[in-house]
Parts: structure tokens; C-alpha cells; sequence
């Protein structure tokens, strides 16, 4: 269905729009994100999501605690962030309002469900009902749509034989419809979404869609907004785009790294927030010969990836924080074993449990440090969802070229969040030399397992191959043939090479860039992984203003790119955020000795562009 | 069915060149050397060749295992060879994979992932050296010491009550439950090959003699003077008969096992109880011929061989099944299709 756009009001025409979309855990909230997210993609929009949501699945209904949110910023030029704060919120309860008004720029629009502002709700959501926001004053300002959606949802379904309960549950679609008519939107791709998701549910699929069409009817017939808005198509590079999720990307670099190889694809891992849908996504592609174990926890996760490494397959895992110190001895093994192995943190807030669903970068030092005994490995970081795909990849690259196991360092904000991708072609990929030895013939020399060549890089023989038959270990080894070694001098040359081998590495990655500025700005903002966006947003606005600012992400933080020094060394100031207490900062000034100041938020919040903006206009005081 | 294998060697190896160039490190006089032997000696017979055949070991004396195997080996972290394992098969079904760990690696830091393995039945063979000490921290209790034990670590006794790793395995619904000992090389070389050919997990449990924490452990099933009087061997068909003259029997009234006397006029060869490797509920039976303190008069005597086996499919099997549906529902692999989703568009 496509529905007429000609007889409509006059359209308003805006740069850049940001949305917030709140209400109950089961509310349907995330869908409707979603499904928003991939119909502006599909429009031509550039865009930037933030999925933010409680750790409980049935977090207690009406409360603080239950309330889950969708927050997109979508645009007619490049996009970086999810916003600051936004333009428009939906509030479909009262305890939606309450947590997220802050949020709301000057003047913003709320859009209610009155239906969620009764008196049960302001006791859930701790408001007094004597203080009710609808009525008192405090949303003067703002521009405000009260609509008991609930109330129409049911009306529209009073000849549906679906239960109250099922037909309550499809009042989210009454927004969905009502936004896509305020923006000028055609409802195809929902429509489309609906009709395979219920293709066996026909009573559910129907209601869904008559709600659907009801919520873009009232916006257009009920003159709520006098206007519609339209936002126009990004300028954007040519080529062609889909949109990605951050873990989907991930999961696809996996992919991509063993196509290229020629290898199978292993991943062990067992489930754990915010890393659990690159499990989901590798599964659903099976027919990619990808093997996924779900183990009995994580430590048997990774070993199970240390196995199928050591039977040749390109072996991955993933986890958040707590499931990665569980692995710690096991990557220890493999550090020792030199075999190829690529392991995945989607770093959440800790300490221990702490914050399940919410982003932080507080494991940095986890991943440098995080093991008995000295033990290095490669770490890149993903900068943004669709960057994930690329740093998977670069992960399994390393992995396989240099025999390491890497890390891969994402985290709940772009392993959730929403992008659009202009993605490559299976042709474009860089290449990756896998090299395995072959059958020893008899004239060879003895197989050495630890012999190395010129990158220090020592030569992997798998089972099933005749004549080179051995056996590893996580005792320490003999510097070539591989057998046990208790000699000292054996062991701190040991100790040498497996450094002298993954900072060698550094020859093999990108030379560190500025993203903008010169060198000759006066000051840099250094940073790495997710605060990409952020800086990036805050770097271009300083620059409007006129304030001089350069911006550098790293993506190779172990080793750091190899000019990363003499870059560092132009600048007099240097700021580096981060969501933690200060990691990368303290890599930074124990490698180069510069006085590189930290900006730390540990919030489980991404940060916000106008918060690095003031510390950098702090600094250049 | 022992010359069936036999007849599939092709490669006419002998044990030495299974036998790598390391020197061996355990102790003089540990039952280890007797099980390196007997898998040494195994190995020619399966007609697997050598590079197919990996040995993955935990921690723990017995797990220097592989160092010793001029085969591919790997020795892991502590109790985790069962993982190593797994992951190690799922991705190469065609290799001979066996696992070698200890009574502490195994049922104590391994504990888990012992069990999560007998319940997936990847086709390998765990060989499980149980000396109920352990031996490489130099001598305190292990998840299979019995109540009491005096050690380091518990010099007024431990209070643990013991493991009976049969009845974790069948309670995990091991497919293949055998018991050996490193005195009785003829039986453990027997059970060896009758491991490597069962489809899905084997578990072999190997009493195994700690000369030096724990010397003796086992002296019930070995001593000349009395081991055939607190053992029975079992055999598929045959009757439970044990004792030095081989006049002792048991039968089974219900659900208890009662030994009898051969000698009495009342009983004879056809009331015993029949072995029948098959039958789940025997085997339950049968592994619990454990607790039992053996200077009791009544005490059942210990089991050695295979307990139950059954036909279950393996993991590897039906994950390769899996994959090879997939291509059949969703088409061959497309790499360019898979990175362009669903949804595209044009700039």
C-alpha cells in the first residue's frame, strides 16, 4: 500500500531531527525504533540510533526502572550521534515522561498516550497525583499532543477476536503510523516487515496493520500538527547503502574474514548482554558452513575456540566485561600457543555485573593487561556500528597473518546502535594470507613450531597434516622446536619475541589520521572506539565557531599505529574522552610522556558532543 | 570384534613410533607409564594414522600425556581439555581425538565441562587416570578421596564426601562407561580399543597408582592375595562370577545385588546375573558397586569393565547434518548477498 501524499498539508522542511521514543518495557518500543530507523534509512536519510534500555525483560511495569527508550537522529547531511538532546519525545506513560523530560530540547514536542498518565501510573512512576504534569504547568513551553492511544487502538479493534491483552500490545503501530505521516513517510517497509513476522499469525497480522494505518489517518484527519515535516535525502557519498546494527556488522566482518580465507568459520561463546546477537546473527547464517557452540559457559567457550583454532578453522568468541575475565587464563593459552583466535569484548558498565545494558569503555586495560604472566596480544577498537564490520575483520586478519589471538574491543552503544553502511563488495575486500604448512616430505628439515619468520610470525601446521605431527602447550617452550623449557634465558628471550611479535605488527596497520583539523590546531582530540560520533560532532561545531580544534580516532590501539608518536607530538594540548576513569589516557602518556588530559564520563551514557565541546573550551581558557 | 580392527590397519606402525622424543618426567614407579605403554600399543591396531589422532590434556601429572605421543597433542589449562575437545571436534569430525585428565582436573576444576561433554556425545575418548590424590600440588584430597582421607590439606581428615565418577557419567547420560586399572594392561588395552570404536563420548575410568602421595589406593584390585575377591570383571553375556576360584556369583533379587556362593547345591550358573552392556537400568545397579568398604564381609566386589553403552547420535553428526540442511533451505552461500541484507539503496 502506498499511501497518497499529494493532498496534504504544507511541509515544513528541516536540516536534522531527533526523536525519543519511551515508554513501558513492553511497550514495543525498540520494535517501532527499528522499525523507524530502517525506513529512514530506506528514505535516504543519514542517521544515528541509541537503543537504551532496562537489564530486566519485565522490568516492573509503569516504573522508573521499566522504562525503555529509542532515541534516532536523522538528517539531510552526515550524521554522527544519536543527538544530544532531542527535538521530539513520545511518552506512553507517565513514568516516560518523568525519566526522560531533561532530554527534551527548549520548545520540543511531546507526543502522550493520556491513556498512561492515570492515577495507578503517577503512583508506579512516584508522582504525585495532585501534581499531575498534564495539567500543572510544567510542560508549559513545550509544544504537547495528549492522544489516549490506548483508547483508540481499542476502538479500532472491537471486531478483532484477539484477547485485550493482544490487542492493547499493538497500540505501538498507532505511533509508529502517526510519526511516518509527520514526516512524510510511506509505510511499505513496515507493512512488509508485519507481513512476514505474523505470515502465520493472520488475526495478529491484520490488527497490527489496521492500527498501523489508523495512528497515520489521525495524524493526517485529526489536525494534531497543522504541518508535516520533511527531511530531504543526505548528501552522501555515491555508492550503495543498507542499514547495519553495530553486533550484526561484527558478525558479518567474521563472516566476511573466513570467506576471504578460505577458512571455516568456529565461534564459541555463551550468552551474555550486549554480546549475545552476534551469536544470534552468525547462527541464522548456517548455510555459511559457520559453526556456532553455545557452551556451557564462557570458559568453554573460548576453549572450544582454541580447539577448532588448533584444527584450522578461523576460531572466534565473544563476550562482554565479566565473561572476559573468565576467559583470561584461556587467552593466556592462546597467547602462548600462538594460534589464531579473535575475541570480542562488547564492553558494557562494570565493575562485575554492572550495568548489563548500558555502554561504557572501562576495559581497555582489561584487554592490555588482563592476564597472568606477560602476556601481549593485538586490540582494535570499532568506532562506529557500520566500523564494526571493518574492525572484525581487521581482528581476523591479524589473527590469522600474525598467528595471535586479537582483540576486538565494541561496546553496547555501537553494538546496538543504527547506521546507515556503505558496504563493500565480496571483490573489494582486502586480501588475507592464510599460510599453513604443508606435509613434511623426507628430505625436509624437522618441523621447528616455533620458528619464525621475518614478522616473527611462527608457522602453523595443522592435524591431518603428515610429518609434522606436535604438541603445544601453555608451558613455557623452547624458542623453536616448541618443546618445554624451564632454561632461563629461553623464557625471557621468549618473553621478548611474543612482544617483539605484536609490536611488529605495527608495520602491518594503517598510519594514524587526523579525521579533521591540521597539525597544526591548537589542540587534539584524542580518541578511540564509540566516542567517534561524539567527538566527531563536537570537533565540526568548534569548528564552525571558529575554534581550531583537530580530531584523531584510534582504531589500532596495540600496537599504536606507528606515527602515532610524532602525531601526538604537534600538539601542545591534547583532551582525551573517554567512558571510563581514564584508560587510554594512561596508555598514552606511559608510551609517549605527553601530557595528554583525560575526559572521563562513566555514566553508562555515550557521551553528549556538547560535553567534549566544553571541556575543549576548558582546556583552551 | 577386536580383529575387525585389526584387520583395518593399514599402516603397520608399531607402538614406537607413537612414542615421541621427550623424556618421560613422572615419577619411577607411577601407573602412568603402564597406560602410556598400553595406548602406545593401541595405536597401531586402530589403523588411524598418526596425524589424524590428537591428544588434548588438562592439568595435572597424568596430563604431560600428550608430550609424550608422537602425535598432534595439546596440553591445555586446567580442567578444560573436555572443551578444548569439544571445539576441536566440532570442527574436525575426521580426527581420532582423545582427552586425557585427571580426578581433580576433570571432576573438580573440569567438573563442569566433563559433564556438558558426556551430555553432547562428541565422538572421543576420555581417559580419565583417577589416583584420588592429587599429585603434581604434592598430595592433598581430590573430589574422588575417600571421607576421612588424611592429607596435607586435610591433616585431621576430609570431610568431603567422594565422587563416584561412573555414576556422574551415566547421571550425565554418558553413551560409554568403562573402568580400568594401570595393573591389568591386558584389560586396558582391551577397553582402549573398544573405546576408540564406539560412536560418541567414550569415558574410560583408569585406576591409576600414586606411588608417592598415595600409594596402595587401589591394592584391593591389585594384590595378588585378594584382588580377585573384591573384583569382578565384566563381560557382555557372561555371568557376574568373582572370587579366587571363581565360586563366587551375583544375582539379582529386584533391585539388589546379592552375592552368592557357587558352592551352594541351591544355586547355579543360570541364576546369575547376566551382563548385558545395554541395559541402562543394570548399569545403574552396577555402578553403585562403590560404596561398599571392601574387609566387609558382604562387600560387592569393585567392576572393571564395560558398564553401558549405548547407540545415541553424536554432536559433530548432527551439526554437519544441520549445515548441510541450511545450504539446502537458504541456498549456497552468497557473500554478496549476505553484506547486502534486505534493504538497499542508491546515493
Amino acid at each position: 500500500m502506498t499511501l497518497e501524499k499529494e493532498n496534504t498539508q504544507v511541509k515544513n522542511v528541516l536540516d536534522k531531527v531527533t526523536i525519543l521514543y519511551a515508554g513501558d518495557s513492553g511497550d514495543g518500543i525498540q520494535l517501532i525504533g527499528n522499525q523507524f530507523t530502517n525506513n529512514t534509512a530506506l528514505y535516504g536519510n543519514d542517521l544515528s540510533t541509541f537503543p537504551d534500555f532496562p537489564a530486566e525483560i519485565r522490568a516492573p511495569l509503569g516504573t522508573l526502572a521499566g522504562v525503555s527508550g529509542f532515541q534516532i537522529n536523522f538528517g539531510n547531511s552526515a550524521v554522527f550521534t544519536p543527538g544530544d538532546l532531542c527535538d521530539v519525545l513520545v511518552a506512553m506513560n507517565a513514568a516516560s515522561l518523568k525519566k526522560n523530560l531533561s532530554r527534551l530540547k527548549e520548545r520540543g514536542t511531546i507526543i502522550i498516550n493520556s491513556a498512561g498518565f492515570d492515577k495507578k501510573n503517577f503512583r508506579l512512576a512516584g508522582i504525585d497525583p495532585e501534581d499531575n504534569p498534564l495539567t500543572n504547568s510544567s510542560l508549559e513551553g513545550y509544544k504537547v499532543h495528549q492522544i489516549d492511544i490506548t483508547k483508540l487502538t481499542r476502538e479500532n479493534l472491537k471486531e478483532s477476536s484477539l484477547g485485550s491483552k493482544e490487542r492493547d500490545r499493538c497500540k505501538n503501530m498507532f505511533v509508529l503510523g502517526f510519526i511516518y505521516w509527520i514526516y512524510n513517510r510511506s509505510l511499505d517497509s513496515t507493512i512488509d516487515f508485519l507481513q512476514r513476522k505474523f505470515k502465520s499469525k493472520e488475526e495478529v497480522l491484520e490488527a497490527n496493520l489496521k492500527v498501523l494505518k489508523s495512528g497515520y489517518h489521525y495524524a493526517e484527519t485529526s489536525e494534531t500538527f497543522s504541518n508535516r515535516f520533511e527531511i530531504k535525502p543526505a548528501e552522501m557519498e555515491p555508492g550503495v547503502y543498507r542499514n547495519v546494527i553495530g553486533n550484526q556488522a561484527t558478525s558479518l566482518g567474521l563472516i566476511a574474514a573466513a570467506h576471504t580465507s578460505g577458512m571455516n568459520l568456529f565461534y564459541g561463546g555463551y550468552p551474555i548482554t550486549p554480546a549475545s546477537d552476534i551469536l544470534h546473527e552468525l547462527a541464522k547464517h548456517k548455510n555459511f558452513g559457520i559453526k556456532t557452540f553455545q557452551a556451557e559457559d564462557e570458559i568453554a567457550g573460548i576453549c572450544s575456540a582454541i580447539g577448532a583454532s588448533f584444527g584450522g578453522d578461523l576460531a572466534t568468541t565473544a563476550s562482554s566485561g565479566p565473561g572476559i575475565a573468565l576467559k583470561g587464563e584461556a587467552i593466556g593459552l592462546a597467547v602462548m600457543m600462538e594460534l589464531p583466535l579473535v575475541i570480542i569484548n562488547v564492553q558494557r558498565g562494570g565493575p562485575s555485573t554492572g550495568l548489563p545494558t548500558k555502554t561504557e569503555q572501562s576495559d581497555l586495560l582489561q584487554a592490555m593487561y588482563g592476564r597472568n604472566g606477560e602476556a601481549p596480544l593485538p586490540i582494535v577498537a570499532a568506532q562506529s556500528p557500520s566500523d564494526c564490520f571493518e574492525m572484525a575483520y581487521e581482528a581476523c586478519r591479524i589473527a590469522v597473518e600474525h598467528m595471535t589471538p586479537v582483540f576486538l574491543l565494541t561496546d553496547g552503544y555501537i553494538a546496538n546502535g543504527a547506521e546507515p553502511w556503505k558496504y563493500p563488495t565480496a571483490e573489494e575486500l582486502k586480501p588475507i594470507a592464510l599460510k599453513v604448512r604443508e606435509a613434511r616430505k623426507e628430505d625436509d628439515e624437522p618441523y621447528l613450531p616455533y620458528k619464525r619468520n621475518e614478522d616473527l610470525v611462527r608457522e602453523w601446521a595443522i592435524p591431518g597434516t603428515p610429518g609434522v605431527e606436535h604438541r603445544l602447550g601453555g608451558l613455557e617452550k623452547d624458542k623453536e622446536s616448541g618443546n618445554v623449557s624451564y632454561d632461563p634465558d629461553n623464557h625471557q628471550e621468549m618473553v621478548n619475541l611474543r612482544a617483539a611479535k605484536v609490536n611488529q605488527i605495527a608495520k602491518h596497520v594503517p598510519q594514524q589520521e587526523l579525521d579533521s583539523g591540521s597539525m597544526s590546531s591548537k589542540l587534539l582530540i584524542l580518541g578511540w572506539g564509540s566516542t567517534y560520533g561524539a567527538i566527531k560532532t563536537a570537533a565540526q561545531e568548534l569548528s564552525n565557531e571558529g575554534i581550531d580544534v583537530a580530531h584523531a580516532q584510534i582504531r589500532y590501539i596495540h600496537p599504536f599505529p606507528e606515527n602515532l608518536g610524532e602525531l601526538l607530538s604537534n600538539f601542545d594540548r591534547i583532551v582525551i574522552p573517554e567512558l571510563n576513569d581514564g584508560q587510554l589516557v594512561k596508555l598514552i602518556r606511559d608510551k609517549y610522556l605527553v601530557d595528554a588530559k583525560r575526559l572521563s564520563k562513566v555514566k553508562g551514557q555515550p557521551f553528549h558532543a556538547q560535553e567534549i565541546k566544553n571541556e575543549v573550551l576548558n582546556q583552551l581558557k | 570384534m577386536l580383529d575387525v580392527l585389526k584387520d583395518s590397519n593399514q599402516q603397520k606402525l608399531t607402538a614406537k613410533d607413537f612414542s615421541s622424543d621427550q623424556d618421560i618426567r613422572w615419577c619411577p614407579g607411577c601407573g602412568d607409564y603402564s597406560i602410556l605403554k598400553q595406548v602406545q600399543s593401541v595405536m597401531p591396531e586402530l589403523g588411524i594414522p598418526k596425524e589424524d589422532i590428537v591428544f588434548i590434556s588438562g592439568i595435572g601429572c597424568s596430563s604431560r600425556f600428550p608430550y609424550y605421543m608422537n602425535t598432534y597433542g595439546m596440553h591445555s589449562i586446567h580442567g578444560r581439555a573436555t572443551a578444548v575437545a569439544s571445539g576441536l571436534k566440532a570442527s574436525r569430525p575426521d580426527l581420532s581425538v582423545w582427552i586425557i585428565t585427571g580426578d581433580g582436573d576433570s571432576l573438580a576444576i573440569g567438573g563442569n565441562h566433563f559433564i556438558h561433554l558426556l551430555r553432547r556425545n562428541f565422538n572421543v575418548n576420555i581417559l580419565l587416570f583417577n589416583n584420588q590424590i592429587y599429585g603434581l600440588t604434592k598430595g592433598q584430597y581430590s573430589p574422588t578421596s575417600e571421607l576421612g582421607k588424611k592429607t596435607k590439606s586435610t591433616p585431621v581428615g576430609s570431610l568431603d564426601h567422594p565422587f563416584n565418577p561412573l555414576a556422574l557419567s551415566l547421571g550425565a547420560d554418558a553413551t560409554f562407561i568403562a573402568r580400568s586399572i594401570d595393573r591389568e594392561p591386558k584389560h586396558l588395552k582391551e577397553i582402549l580399543l573398544r573405546a576408540e570404536r564406539h560412536q560418541g563420548t567414550s569415558l574410560v575410568e583408569i585406576y591409576q597408582n600414586c606411588n608417592i602421595f598415595n600409594d596402595g589406593a587401589f591394592s584391593t584390585f591389585t594384590d595378588k592375595t585378594n584382588k580377585k575377591e573384591n573384583s569382578v570383571y565384566l563381560e557382555h553375556g557372561k555371568p557376574l562370577v568373582f572370587g579366587a576360584e571363581l565360586d563366587k556369583g551375583i544375582v539379582l533379587d529386584g533391585f539388589q545385588a546379592k552375592i552368592v556362593s557357587l558352592n551352594d547345591d541351591n544355586v547355579s550358573m543360570d541364576d546369575l546375573w547376566i551382563h548385558d552392556e545395554t541395559d541402562r537400568n543394570k548399569a545403574n545397579i552396577l555402578v553403585r558397586f562403590f560404596e561398599d568398604n571392601a574387609t566387609d564381609a558382604d562387600a560387592r566386589p569393585r567392576p572393571f569393565g564395560i558398564f553401558y553403552q549405548e547407540e545415541r547420535g553424536t554432536y559433530e553428526e548432527s551439526l554437519s547434518q544441520q549445515l548441510q540442511q541450511e545450504i539446502e533451505v537458504k541456498g549456497a552461500p552468497d557473500l554478496n548477498k549476505l553484506l547486502a541484507g534486505g534493504n538497499t539503496w542508491e546515493k
